[in-house]
């Protein structure tokens, strides 16, 4: 279980729904809160946004499928984003995102088995002219060199 | 002796560590016996000198950058000197990179307290909303018709126009949209607004409101942006307290107010029905036009829609400024066009400038050329979807038609520059595998044809058959443009089809013919 997040419990979840299902097409507010609380969204909290919002299953669970943040399972401990677009590309984050890939064990995208650290890559964390840049657990970096990466790396993995 | 000291609270700056600097700053002033009053500015936009400080002087603001902790407090002991610096930067405003610009919508951004309404007053800010209480509804439209501002996110429609048509239609409920869902790799300038200058964008959103009669309004600011979340959220709040949102904002008979919606990581979003959907909870998928947004868009409801440097622009435009804005610029294109330098580029930044400037001089000139020190091989202008440009056409001046007939965009002014280790034939496969990523899934020329793009890219690299592959690829280009039914399937060739014209080396095929004259 990530740092900060509460562990599941759909009392506490239905009264998430409750407070934020009054807002004007509320599916992401709410997927947005729950997540937030809980550091992702359990299966267990689809059909009850559906019951309350007066949706089907099926349609909360495409919303919830379709945009990239939303989790089904607790990311690792540690969540490092890598910023692989353009920009970020131009000044050598493909090289960098390989040199994590092979000192952390695993994959881009992927949350390593030991559920210590996500490395995720992000479409564009809007640092273009200060690039590469990164995110670790919420914190940006910029002017990401090899230095740099191996001390987010060593910071990632306790 | 007290000091009043700006540092910047903009992501980018504290992404270079701003937040250390001014820590290290309470500190060493404090050993120092030295009082102060810190104001956390957003960024004036010059990359390379953050984390930038600036302490006010008599003269003006006097910059040192870019400092580390370690040079806080030798910096200190300058400024109480008076004395030189190797970090001294001189006045602020007579940096040659700033003093060039032409700075309408970033005039207070790095200068003014993004958390006080007061400051923003104090600068100018609600002059226009002030006045635009007291005009007609169609008089506010002419003011932003004259100015001649087009649509800052890309596509550059008449946003007049558009507020006319909204405020002809019928309807008990009208919505004001502020997309804010700035997604395009190599643009920041709606982020930089938005921390910088918050209350610019809901007065911009209010005028908005007042001129088509819409009471309600919603940013949708992108998920990758939580400190903006967090200054449009202050600002939505100091704007509540100071009367200048809710029921009868400025003491009028107009209500306004404004909710931020955050996004989840769906680029497609930034595409404004994809975005109406996102904001009605639903799956970002792209509604087919007409009807119009204008017409029927958030909920059904007639719904202006535009950029946050759109309604940024509105309020100098309201203040009196439409005529010293549409005095900017060059053809079709008024005003000013902020145009975000990044990349591998040496000065990278935000350089507000009239539109008609060309980008060899962005490039060269003003940005300083590559990071890296290598050559400049190839920009690519306009987010994920502009065109990549070689130095042959480092002419074309910025203006949306001179980049179209040149098969590129301006877009939302973002140039992303890379030097001569850039792979092109690598960088047109993953304009295609980002659109297959990121396709909404609708409309099947962008999601089926950009996975056979990412397929036929890589038989070309690899030698299968090449010229009957690129053929192949050309024509699925072309039905990506003419059948895809929004921007992110229909200009995807855009980076593909200029990577492979003016870079087929790099797909394996022979150099290309010189196609300056174009």
């Amino acid at each position: 279980m990530a740092l900060g997040y509460e562990a599941w419990d759909s009392e506490r979840a239905a009264e998430i729904i409750a407070e934020l299902k009054s807002h004007e097409g509320a599916t992401l507010v709410i997927l947005h809160a729950l997540q937030e609380a809980f550091g992702y969204v359990p299966q267990d909290a689809i059909p009850m946004i559906a019951l309350a919002l007066n949706l089907s299953r099926a349609e909360v669970h495409g919303v919830f499928t379709f945009y990239h943040d939303f989790r089904k399972a607790p990311a690792g401990r540690h969540v490092l984003k890598l910023c692989s677009a353009e920009a970020c590309q131009s000044a050598g984050s493909d090289a960098l995102a390989a040199r994590a890939e092979s000192t952390l064990g695993m994959t881009l995208g992927e949350t390593r088995a030991d559920g210590v650290v996500s490395l995720e890559p992000v479409y564009c964390l809007g640092l273009c002219a200060t690039a590469p840049s990164a995110m670790l657990d919420g914190r940006l970096i910029g002017r990401l060199d090899a230095t740099r990466l191996d001390a987010l790396l060593v910071e990632a993995q306790r | 002796m007290k000091l009043k000291i700006f540092i910047p609270r903009d992501a980018g700056a504290i992404a270079v560590g701003a937040d250390e600097v001014a820590l290290e700053l309470e500190l060493c002033a404090r050993k120092r016996g030295v009082s102060l009053e810190v104001v956390r500015t957003g960024s004036r936009g010059l990359y390379w000198l953050e984390p930038m400080l600036e302490v006010s002087t008599g003269a003006g603001r006097i910059a040192f950058g870019p400092l580390t902790p370690g040079d806080v407090g030798s910096v200190l002991d300058a400024i109480a000197a008076d004395g030189p610096h190797p970090l001294r930067l001189g006045l602020t405003e007579q940096i040659p990179w700033l003093k060039r610009q032409t700075r309408l919508t970033f005039a207070r951004c790095g200068v003014i307290d993004p958390r006080s309404v007061e400051d923003y007053r104090v600068h100018g800010g609600y002059e226009g909303l002030e006045r635009a209480l007291a005009l007609t509804s169609e008089a506010i439209i002419d003011d932003v018709i004259k100015s001649g501002l087009r649509g800052r996110g890309g596509a550059g429609f008449p946003t007049g126009i558009k507020w006319r048509t909204v405020a002809q239609a019928n309807a008990v409920q009208k919505y004001i949209c502020c997309n804010a869902d700035e997604g395009d790799s190599g643009t920041f300038a709606d982020r930089m607004v938005m921390e910088g200058d918050p209350y610019m964008v809901i007065e911009g959103m209010t005028i908005a409101g007042i001129a088509v009669g819409a009471t309600r309004g919603y940013i949708y600011i992108r998920s990758e942006y939580p400190h903006a979340v967090e200054a449009i959220n202050a600002a939505i709040a100091g704007a509540r307290r100071a009367g200048y949102l809710g029921p009868g904002i400025g003491r009028s008979r107009h209500d306004f107010d404004i909710e931020v919606r955050v996004g989840a990581g769906a680029y497609i979003c930034g595409e404004e029905t994809a975005m109406l959907e996102s904001i009605e909870g639903k799956r970002g998928v792209v509604r087919a036009k007409p009807p119009l947004p204008a017409h029927k868009g958030l909920f059904g409801q007639p719904t202006v829609i535009n950029n946050v440097l759109s309604f940024a622009a509105i309020p100098f435009i309201l203040a009196g400024g439409a005529q010293a804005y549409a005095d900017c610029g060059m053809g079709r294109s008024r005003g000013t066009k902020p145009i975000q330098l990044g990349g591998n580029i040496k000065h990278g930044g935000l350089f507000e400038v009239a539109f008609g400037i060309t980008l060899g001089e962005l490039v060269d000139d003003i940005g300083g050329g590559t990071a890296s020190g290598r050559p400049v091989r190839a920009v690519q202008v306009g987010g994920p979807l502009g065109a990549y440009f070689p130095r042959e056409l480092f002419d074309t001046p910025f203006d949306y038609e001179a980049f179209a007939a040149r098969s590129g965009l301006v877009g939302h002014g973002g140039v992303v520059v890379f030097d001569d280790t850039v792979d092109m034939a690598k960088q047109a496969r993953f304009a295609m595998q980002f659109c297959a990523i990121e396709s909404c899934g609708k409309c099947t020329p962008c999601r089926i044809g950009s996975q056979r793009g990412v397929e036929t890219i890589d038989k070309i690299i690899n030698g299968d058959r090449a010229s009957q592959n690129i053929a192949l690829l050309e024509d699925l280009c072309q039905t990506m443009k003419l059948g895809s039914l929004c921007a992110l399937g229909g200009f995807v060739p855009y980076p593909v089809l200029s990577a492979l014209k003016h870079f087929p080396e790099d797909f394996g095929l022979a150099p290309p013919r010189l196609q300056a004259a174009e």
